[in-house]
């Protein structure tokens, strides 16, 4: 019998803060065994392979693709296509690349509305500075280029294919080497399936004791005093439990903290912020639109609560534009 | 040809619906442009629906349901109030105007103002012309 061939694959983030990359590394010692599992053929944050060596494999040549990061702008549009053409298996690696994360509450404003905040009126920015980005500029008798800013965030599967999503910001470091076994020992679900995550909500697995949710008023965490032992909705404080997907661990409500809402939607639901609505709104106790209103005014940032993880995949997906 | 919203109107079965059924029986005029999905109760409104709508393509949505205190299901309208606010807030900052999502309570007994809700509705909708979300949508696909 031959020698088994080594796993060939490749890690990439795009629009991402890095702390997927930082993520794989929580496995600890098991990044050691996945280093003799597997070539690492393209990993910008770790190994030294290069954009130039992935054009080069032949299609399907890689045994699986890890996208971090949603998309952004066109390089990472171009290593989707890249990594979707050389690998068998893509993976949207967390929830940037699942449903288009952090980066994708950009979506609620627009590439001026950002341009101008970063180059132009940012208050840390020299008066009368007008150094900006531009497409191409020329220098000793080449081009340099750099790339296209799109008009919005994308989730990677709005550009390519995806086979199997592995949510979380990041994904539990278990949840990671399960995935990463998973795929070794070729024991796979269904393709398209959310991989690493359980079909219940947060709730479920929380410890925290339930009874009916009846508040009068929302606090931030800091604002209260918490009883560790009862359910942080019923104590005011916002936690997305009920409209988020779990596998996470209960990693933030058991610290004290509400969900985020990382883990994206609950299967077959299509809006997350619309279930947040729902969940949230449901547990007031008030029967005059007035206080309703007041009660609702001490969620700091709604929308970004109820969007935090998911906006580019969400029905909407962005503002309208002018 | 000028434009004709497409509303979307989500009516419960107990007051709303009965009190269109009475502007229908009682001959009162409105404007075609609604199109009526009956609900069990406006507390069965998901807000997840009042989206699709405007992702489908919908120029507005309506919300009818029993009047705070008549409820069928007792505090079912009450659910609707306080969700009502907060797919507002979600609402504003998708830069959906204002006038095209709307909830208002209507009785069985009230026909007229069924009737007098949805003419106001599609006259502060027509100035504002077509929702931009479906196409801007199909316009982002192009980008790229």
């Amino acid at each position: 019998m031959s020698e088994k061939k080594k796993l060939q694959i490749a890690l990439y983030w795009g629009a991402a803060c890095g702390g997927c990359d930082v993520a794989v590394l929580d496995t600890d010692a098991f990044i050691l065994d996945v280093a003799a599992l597997a070539d690492i053929r393209l990993w910008p944050i770790a190994v030294d392979g290069k954009y130039a060596d992935v054009e080069a494999l032949a299609d399907g040549e890689l045994d699986a693709a890890f996208f971090n990061g949603a998309v952004r702008n066109s390089e990472n549009e171009h290593i989707a296509r890249l990594l979707r053409q050389k690998s068998k298996v893509l993976v949207a690696f967390g929830s940037c690349a699942h449903l288009g994360g952090i980066p994708g509450l950009a979506n609620f404003v627009t590439r001026d509305d950002i341009f101008r905040t970063a180059y132009l009126d940012n208050p840390s920015i020299e008066p009368g500075n007008r150094t900006v980005p531009v497409p191409s500029t020329p220098v000793n008798g080449h081009v340099l280029e750099i790339p296209k800013f799109y008009q919005r965030v994308y989730a990677l599967d709005a550009v390519v294919p995806v086979d199997y999503y592995l949510p979380g910001c990041p994904p539990a470091p278990n949840q990671v080497k399960a995935a990463i076994l998973a795929i070794a020992t070729g024991n796979l679900p269904p393709r398209g399936s959310v991989v690493g995550a359980s079909d219940r909500a947060v709730c479920e697995d929380c410890k925290r004791e339930k009874s009916e949710k009846k508040i009068s008023r929302f606090y931030r965490p800091w604002e209260i005093i918490q009883d560790p032992t009862k359910c942080l909705l019923e104590q005011g404080i916002v936690c997305l439990g009920p409209a988020t997907r779990s596998g996470c661990g209960v990693r933030c409500p058991d610290t004290g903290q509400g969900c985020r809402g990382c883990y994206g939607p609950l299967p077959g639901v299509v809006d997350q912020g619309a279930k947040v609505v729902s969940s949230l709104a449901s547990v007031i106790d008030s029967r005059d639109p007035e206080e309703i209103e007041r009660i609702l005014d001490a969620i700091p940032d709604f929308t970004a609560i109820a969007y935090r993880f998911g906006l580019p995949a969400s029905l909407l997906q962005r503002r309208i534009r002018a | 040809m000028s434009f004709e919203p497409r509303i979307v109107g989500f009516l419960c079965n107990w007051c709303s619906y009965t009190g269109a059924d009475l502007a229908g029986t009682s001959r009162i005029h409105y404007p075609a442009n609604i199109h009526i999905i009956r609900v069990m109760c406006s507390a069965r409104i998901d807000p997840t629906f009042v989206l699709w709508a405007l992702a489908e393509g919908a120029d507005g949505v309506l919300v009818c349901g029993c009047h705070p205190g008549d409820c069928h299901y007792t505090d079912g309208n009450y659910k609707t109030m306080r969700r009502f606010p907060l797919l507002k807030r979600l609402l504003h900052a998708y830069g959906v105007e204002d006038e095209r999502v709307r909830l208002e309570w209507v009785s069985a007994s009230e026909g007229q103002r069924f009737a007098d809700v949805v003419t106001d509705m599609t006259e502060r909708i027509r100035p504002l012309g077509p929702c931009r979300i479906r196409p801007g949508l199909q316009a982002d696909m192009a980008e790229r």
